[in-house]
């Protein structure tokens, strides 16, 4: 009987040189889908959680989920889940591009990689056939250079790599795909390097994959097909101007962080806005792979095509740096991609490093020619190369990110960041709802973990008011549990702008033969999160670490439309626990053995490391 | 006088920013009669950087930002 899992996991050893196939087990795959929540029961059950995330103990899964390469509308994701090194905790980093599509078509539905090379290696796959080959010549090579040099050994290939940000540890390097599509957060470009691993490369002769009941995959895919092309945000929004769209609504409500979050309004967002993007910079759209939306950004930047920046770093480059210099943030977003590293938290340390700098606890000699000065377009080009070639002391204190940055200095409260991950570009005091995601999140600061701003800023898929609390608590849940199951199926969370759960069950269902409701997805997607958030307690988390920076419960926003808002977090963090089933941030024993997750409650834990 | 503010698709064959007599204007969406823009095009509505209906009232120095359906993340 096929399914859309191969059913067939690639093992490989970098200490002992071994590779070895395993068989997926298919009744554990459903339970969890794949991708993220397969992925993180994966490291879970192998006692990844206490070990040392930079050590060879750790082990780095790259994922995809049962939709990947199939013909669902954006099913060409995959998930790389590790333990992070930035915030000791899970890390679940989701790609596009086709990566994740020609490992699928390759035959293998993950690839775990564990121990450490002892020189530089990477990873070729050619259908059922891996090897492990020197990456000597390759060390130390930005990612294009890398690219073009590969495809010259493997042209049908897709490749997957870190750039020098990576080889050197940075906690925020980032593992680029395909040049410029990557799984950014969490530092797992760091964990790659910490294994000597440069790359991986895939080249599949397949292009297809069979599902569990090809016809009522057809009308499924159809009907979802047509919902895309029917909703404005998937039909028009968002390829026509992709997610910088974003920059002058969230401006103008008053909650886009300024100055390292000073400020919540920034008055010349128009000069960087997705309007302005699309007038003087585009080219192009980029589509991942079986993607209808086409929401990436292709650029011209001084005469080079290359990929553009997303709303994120055009924001933390942008307003969070106070610069308003499209043409610089373009070229620090590309130095983000060539050096491998994370275009959210990499321009969020630099704003960080810039309130130190007006503040006087960075001087002008450690910034050694190039001051890291608000509205300063050289100075996020110049840093960003210098956090990912680690330039001087400065620039490697800065790239093991904003939170031990602060710490440095002895302010930690001036990172903006959750679990030391930091947070995007959307103020929390001035939409209550997405400051429980943020602060709730297992990953860390982050909004693709329950981005509740699409209900109380976008009115999708209907309007709740941004000010309010009420009710605040259970969206948070719906949204993250939902979101679970669509980075678990292979989807981009931009497909749920048109679809719901019914399709996303109606989707998995025809694919894999589950038989699954929507309330039953759901539950999946909640088991998913309470194992990730066991996970992170087996991995030393504290219930403090469910928590936001004091400025958004301490400093009200000074002005704009938001002016005088605070986060009301310390009230809607009680309401979402017990809508959880959790006691003091971890989940109770009735709530695990609700969602089946006896096996784990069962388990002693270690003691951390 | 009152400010118009306009974003993504709405800009086309419009400017960005209009200024109008608040003397025309009562209702949140007399402004979209007065700028052909159709109820149907427009997702989200603010007076004053708050999101509001068209029955919302306009008074003078309201600043008023349109869009139509937008997302991302």
């Amino acid at each position: 009987m096929t399914t859309a899992y191969n059913g067939k996991l690639l093992r490989v050893n970098l200490t002992t040189g071994e590779i070895n196939p395993e068989e997926l087990n298919i009744d554990l795959a459903k339970k969890f889908i794949g991708g993220r929540g397969l992925g993180t029961k994966i490291l879970f059950d192998e006692e990844i959680a206490t070990v040392d995330p930079l050590s060879e103990d750790n082990k780095i899964i790259f994922i995809n989920g049962p939709m990947t390469g199939t013909s669902v509308p954006t099913g060409g994701r995959y998930m790389v889940v590790t333990k992070s090194p930035l915030t000791g905790m899970i890390a679940s980093s989701n790609s596009g591009g086709v990566w994740g599509a020609k490992l699928k078509y390759a035959g293998w539905d993950a690839i775990i990689v564990e121990g450490k090379a002892k020189e530089p290696v990477y990873i070729n796959i050619d259908d059922e056939r891996a090897e492990i080959l020197s990456a000597n010549e390759y060390w130390g090579k930005t990612t294009e250079n890398l690219v073009e040099e590969m495809l010259k050994l493997y042209p049908k290939a897709s490749i997957l790599n870190i750039g020098p940000a990576g080889e050197k540890l940075s906690l925020l390097a980032a593992i680029i795909n395909d040049k410029d599509r990557a799984a950014g957060r969490s530092g797992v470009g760091a964990v790659m390097g910490s294994k000597n691993l440069k790359a991986i490369s895939v080249t599949a002769s397949r292009t297809v994959i069979e599902p569990f009941d090809k016809d009522k995959l057809r009308q499924v895919t159809s009907d979802c097909q047509k919902k895309i092309i029917e909703n404005g945000v998937t039909n028009a929004g968002l390829p026509t101007y992709g997610t910088p769209v974003l920059v002058n609504i969230v401006n103008n409500i008053g909650s886009f962080p300024t100055r390292n979050w000073q400020e919540s309004y920034f008055e010349t967002a128009d000069k960087i806005s997705g309007e302005t993007l699309k007038e003087n910079h585009i080219v192009k759209q980029g589509f991942c792979h079986r993607c209808p939306i086409g929401c990436g950004r292709v650029i011209d930047f001084n005469g080079k095509i290359i990929g553009g920046p997303e709303y994120e770093p055009i924001w933390a480059f942008g307003a969070n740096c106070g610069v308003d210099d499209l043409p610089a943030i373009n070229e620090a977003n590309y130095m983000c991609n060539e050096y491998g590293l994370d275009a959210i938290s990499t321009p969020c340390t630099i704003a960080a490093a810039m309130e130190l700098y007006q503040k006087g606890y960075i001087s002008d000699e450690d910034c050694d020619g190039v001051p890291l000065k608000w509205g300063s377009g050289k100075a996020i080009v110049e840093w960003t190369k210098r956090m990912g070639q680690g330039y001087n002391e400065l620039a490697k204190l800065m790239a093991e990110g904003s939170y031990r940055l602060c710490e440095h200095y002895g302010v930690p409260e001036y990172s903006m960041s959750v679990k030391k991950q930091e947070m995007p570009a959307y103020d929390a005091r001035g939409i209550q709802g997405i400051g429980i995601t943020y602060a709730t999140s297992n990953r860390g600061g982050c909004h693709v973990r329950g981005y509740l701003i699409s209900p109380e800023v976008l009115g999708l898929p209907e309007a709740l008011d941004r000010f309010s609390i009420e009710g605040k608590a259970t969206w948070a849940k719906i949204f993250q549990d939902l979101t679970a199951c669509i980075d678990s199926m292979g989807m981009c969370l931009f497909s749920s702008f048109a679809l719901g759960a019914p399709e996303y069950a109606a989707l998995l269902n025809a694919a894999t033969g589950t038989d699954y409701t929507a309330e039953d997805l759901l539950e999946v997607g909640e088991r998913i999160y309470n194992l990730e958030r066991i996970f992170n307690k087996f991995a030393g988390m504290k219930p403090e670490d469910d928590r936001l920076p004091k400025r958004l419960t301490e400093e009200p926003i000074p002005g704009g439309p938001s002016k005088g808002e605070l986060s009301k977090i310390d009230i809607t963090l009680p309401d979402y626990y017990n809508v959880r089933g959790w006691v003091d941030a971890f989940p109770t024993n009735d709530t695990l053995i609700r969602l089946g997750l006896e096996e784990e409650m069962l388990k002693e834990e270690v003691p951390v490391v | 006088m009152i400010e118009i503010r306009l974003f993504a698709t709405l800009r086309d064959g419009r400017d960005k920013i209009i200024k109008l007599d608040s003397n025309s204007i009562s209702l949140a969406g007399d402004v979209l009669k007065h700028l052909s823009i159709s109820p149907e095009n427009v997702a989200i509505y603010l007076i004053n950087g708050k999101h509001s209906n068209l029955d919302a009232p306009i008074k003078d120095g309201d600043v008023i930002a349109i869009f139509p359906p937008i997302g991302g993340g």
